[in-house]
């Protein structure tokens, strides 16, 4: 299938500059996203998987700065823009995101409706009573009841899930191209887990929307992913499409993400745990980040970084398994059960 | 699973428990009847504002009930008891909380906050408190040089790490654990998870696990009650909960989990659970009935027909 890049990101690499040492953030990452998809961005906290979607907004830290590296929007190389009054012609109108909670991300003291008409009035220039009317269109678009009430209640009034809708109308009133949900669910309950990722699906398909999801939580990504990108350690390790993620996937910290999830557990056996921590990133890593925690590990794992194979069109895989020399390897059950699993 | 004959520790008792008077009150938790037996995981789940907290601060005895009692071992804990009982009590039962970022003292160093439950009393000495809490400390796998630092020093597994020490210290028999792991990474909540359930293991310890996340549940509680509105909805072994909710209420949560299997969740169809629509209670109200071993459903007599069917798999 041939699909249209609407971004683009080229061997990218942020630093954090911490009490004067050097934190490599995201390191090398490439990565190009295709107009009107889902794509989901799983791994434990600490990967980069925020860090790395606030880049392409240009929200991350002051002591933040880009080592090298493209993001390639439209015409435009979002990693050369620094001055403020740029990103905010970008953030909103082109690319917007939803932040994880629902409970700080709003003011409480501005009624939701007129947050919702600032974005509008911000981005698009409308004033008055046109920018109230485009934000009640919103609210209703994301399907509040009695929208025109709703308007000039607070924050307080609403529930955590109606709180995120609210959110999510603020992110799609201006018609942004390209939707950011980072972890918008965790907060919630799984019923209003259910109806926020239904809510995202219908946009997606009524505006075209192309969205970015940050989760930790697989069972979310088999909702919503068209593609998933599996990170770690700053760096992306497995790509493909939600199915060669949940059913073939190659490489050895996917199976362990997908090994330690609870839905999997047999009562009375230990959980899967990921055994040691992700790596330091203020130090150099020699080889593969992913190899001292890795029972599959190689010895060549300790000492180059492996590159991407490819095994389909779709899928890329960062694993010196993949390589002729290595040898054939028995995934985990779990990831092997996965694919079983009626 | 040992198969063993229950004992019951814990028995709810016609609990209702109400905020304010008057025009203002609310009733969070009503009219509960349950019983938790010795060396379970009886797990309790529901959707925000269900009441599950309130259940378990009253079992804590934090919120006194407006209506009906908890029995402890056979004996009422709620209302006013007797110095000495009251002292045993908070021994014997002991809290693990959601948030570990804020569940711990900021100000206190890692030993005094492990040790704050055993200070001042008459029959252990600071020697003994602080032998306590090294054990503590060793059996959820934190060093003990971590004594006398400061909770900002640590991640979100240590701190709760931390939190799960605290309650140890005290030799409790019942836990009650309100959201251990919702605020915790994914690859953090497996390790709370297995040392949770190896503690229960080494101790023979009785939790009641709070929680809204349905997919743990399954794999760590032996039997769950799901809350709606301050009501129990439906009670069951936690596997019939999952593959036979009968009350359309815990069907819609168990629905609603999403199950890691793209081709499953793409042909899911949502359901939204409406009690209005779902119910029909003008003719007769519903009670909480048995419909199969072990297997209690809040139904009136018309559901309840309903429900029996569909347990016996002939709807």
């Amino acid at each position: 299938m041939d699909q249209e890049t609407i971004l683009s990101v080229e061997n990218f690499n942020l630093f954090f500059n911490l009490r004067g040492e050097r934190l490599h953030a995201i390191r090398n990452v490439s990565l190009s996203i295709n107009r009107g998809e889902c794509l989901a961005i799983v791994g434990e906290s600490g990967s980069g998987k925020s860090v790395f979607c606030r880049s392409l907004l240009g929200l991350n830290d002051k002591n933040s700065y880009i080592g090298s590296g493209t993001i390639t929007y439209g015409q435009r190389d979002l990693a050369k823009i620094t001055a403020e009054e740029e990103w905010q012609k970008i953030r909103g109108k082109e690319i917007a995101i939803v932040m994880q909670d629902p409970m700080t991300s709003l003011n409480p003291l501005i009624p939701v409706g007129k947050q919702v008409a600032e974005a509008v009035s911000i981005h698009q220039g409308l004033k008055g009573k046109p920018a109230k009317q485009r934000a009640i269109q919103a609210l209703v678009d994301v399907g509040i009841d009695n929208a025109a009430k709703r308007y000039s209640q607070y924050p307080h009034e609403f529930s955590g899930g109606m709180r995120q809708r609210v959110v999510i109308s603020i992110a799609i009133a201006c018609q942004p191209r390209i939707l950011i949900c980072d972890e918008p669910t965790t907060a919630l309950d799984v019923t209003i887990q259910a109806q926020i990722l239904n809510l995202v699906k219908d946009l997606q398909k009524k505006h075209g929307l192309t969205t970015i999801y940050v989760t930790h939580d697989l069972g979310v990504v088999a909702t919503v992913a068209d593609r998933v990108a599996v990170m770690y350690a700053g760096e992306f390790v497995e790509i493909g499409t939600a199915e060669e993620i949940f059913f073939e996937s190659r490489h050895p910290y996917t199976w362990a993400l997908l090994s330690s999830m609870p839905q999997l557990g047999t009562k009375g056996e230990d959980l899967f745990t990921i055994p040691g921590a992700p790596p330091n990133l203020f130090m150099p890593i020699a080889g593969d980040a992913f190899a001292p925690r890795n029972p599959f590990a190689l010895k060549i794992d300790f000492v180059e970084a492996p590159p991407f194979f490819q095994v389909s069109d779709t899928h890329f895989v960062k694993s010196w398994l993949l390589d002729e020399m290595a040898p054939d390897i028995q995934p985990p059950e779990a990831a092997m059960r996965k694919r079983g699993l009626r | 699973m040992i198969m063993r004959q229950p004992e019951t520790l814990l028995e709810i008792d016609n609990l209702s428990v109400g905020f304010g008077r008057g025009k203002k009150l609310y009733i969070a938790v009503q009219d509960i009847n349950f019983a938790i037996y010795k060396g379970e995981t009886f797990g309790i789940v529901g959707e925000s504002g269900s009441g599950k907290t309130t259940l378990g601060r009253t079992i804590m005895r934090l919120y006194n009930p407006m209506k009906g009692e908890v029995r402890y071992d056979g004996k009422r804990i709620t209302g006013r008891l007797p110095k000495s009982e009251d002292k045993a009590l908070t021994r014997k039962i002991q809290m693990i909380f959601q948030d570990p970022m804020s569940s711990l003292n900021e100000r206190a160093k890692v030993d005094y906050i492990i040790t704050e439950g055993l200070l001042g009393r008459k029959d252990v000495s600071k020697e003994e408190a602080l032998e306590a809490a090294k054990s503590a400390m060793a059996s959820v796998n934190l060093p003990w040089d971590f004594a006398s630092r400061y909770p900002h020093e640590f991640s979100g597994g240590q701190r709760q790490r931390i939190g799960i020490a605290r309650a140890l210290v005290m030799e409790p028999e019942f836990i009650v654990a309100d959201e251990p792991i919702a605020a915790l990474d994914m690859s953090i909540r497996a390790q709370i998870l297995n040392l949770m359930s190896s503690l229960q293991r080494e101790r023979g310890l009785t939790y009641m696990f709070i929680s809204h996340d349905l997919s743990v549940m399954r794999y760590f509680c032996d039997r769950i009650a799901a809350l709606h509105k301050g009501k129990v909805v439906e009670l069951a072994s936690a596997e019939t909960m999952f593959s036979k909710p009968l009350h359309p209420y815990t069907a819609a949560l168990v629905n609603a989990i999403p199950q890691p299997d793209p081709t499953i969740q793409r042909s899911k169809h949502h359901v939204a659970y409406d009690e209005t629509l779902e119910h029909d209670y003008s003719k007769q109200q519903p009670s909480f009935r048995e419909i199969e071993t072990g297997h209690f459903v809040l139904a009136n007599d018309k559901e309840a027909i309903k429900y029996e069917k569909i347990a016996k798999g002939q709807l």
